[in-house]
């Protein structure tokens, strides 16, 4: 464990901007991926019925 | 001919449709469950690196993003030839199912690459081989969905998008070698077949557990598109 405290980890080591927008923009991207499947499969649905 | 597409049990749409259901819930919660292990393992597990501080915790998602940008235009080569050769209407909606899914995987390459580029090189964003030729694999990704959506007559789009996923396949080696074919900024493989891995164990397993999170929400995404695609289309 390399973090004393949550505010150290939150830090990154002062590389937090990289860190934090390399996962930050990966997990709004799979995010939006999610949300575009979930809408298509609800718009499929209605209009195969 | 309709006795001979029995023979391909699953390579009927409406038998591939409540397997490809199932597979696809089992896969998401498994990705789940995985890039949780795996993030665990990255922040909490894997050691400050002694040369890049903790700006390399970008690698776990990064290599990971940048191996299922490849793999997956392989698959979706792989399915459009398949489709193209055989006329099989499955392997066609399976080509243009992974399509989405790789270009967000080659944008996330892309993107965390160059925010570790920033710490690493000095540079967000350089024109060398590994680089550029990542890129115009997102460009193939989004010519091959653009094409497919521009053509009214679905044969003729998935013939298209089929010709144009087959030809781009040569830019998969030439982003897999560029680092040993060129000079360039970017490093060498971390990991490989044909020697032992130079890095820390921990860092290694958060590596591979996130890249096996990517896999299987790669197969889960795909198969959920796909079910969309064969309600759309039958």
């Amino acid at each position: 464990m390399s973090w004393g405290s949550w505010s150290e980890f939150w830090a990154m080591g002062g590389y937090a901007f990289y860190v934090w927008g390399a996962y930050g923009v990966t997990a709004a991207a799979i995010a939006v991926e999610v949300w575009a499947l979930a809408r298509r499969t609800r718009r499929s649905r209605e209009t195969a019925s | 001919m309709s006795t001979a597409i029995k023979w391909f049990w699953f390579a009927s749409p409406q038998t591939f449709f409540p397997l490809a259901g199932r597979v696809a819930v089992v896969c998401a919660i498994g990705a789940a469950l995985l890039g949780a292990a795996g993030l665990y393992v990255g922040f909490f597990v894997a050691p400050t690196d002694a040369q890049q501080g903790d700006a390399y915790r970008i690698i776990f998602i990064h290599v990971a993003a940048a191996w299922m940008s490849m793999f997956l235009y392989v698959v979706m080569a792989f399915w459009a030839a398949i489709g193209l050769a055989f006329n099989t209407r499955l392997s066609a909606m399976m080509a243009s199912a992974i399509a989405p899914t790789g270009a967000m995987f080659t944008f996330v390459a892309l993107w965390t690459g160059a925010l570790w580029g920033r710490p690493a090189w000095g540079a967000y964003w350089v024109w060398d081989a590994r680089l550029t030729s990542e890129l115009i694999l997102l460009f193939l990704y989004l010519g091959f969905m653009a094409l497919q959506a521009a053509i009214d007559d679905q044969r003729r789009a998935d013939r298209a998008g089929a010709l144009l996923a087959i030809v781009g396949v040569v830019n998969v080696p030439i982003i897999y070698y560029s680092v040993q074919w060129w000079n360039t900024l970017h490093q060498g493989a971390s990991v490989s077949l044909t020697r032992a891995p130079s890095m820390a164990t921990a860092m290694l397993w958060g590596m591979l557990l996130m890249a096996l999170a990517f896999w299987l929400y790669s197969i889960a995404a795909a198969l959920a598109r796909v079910r969309c695609i064969i309600r759309e289309r039958e």
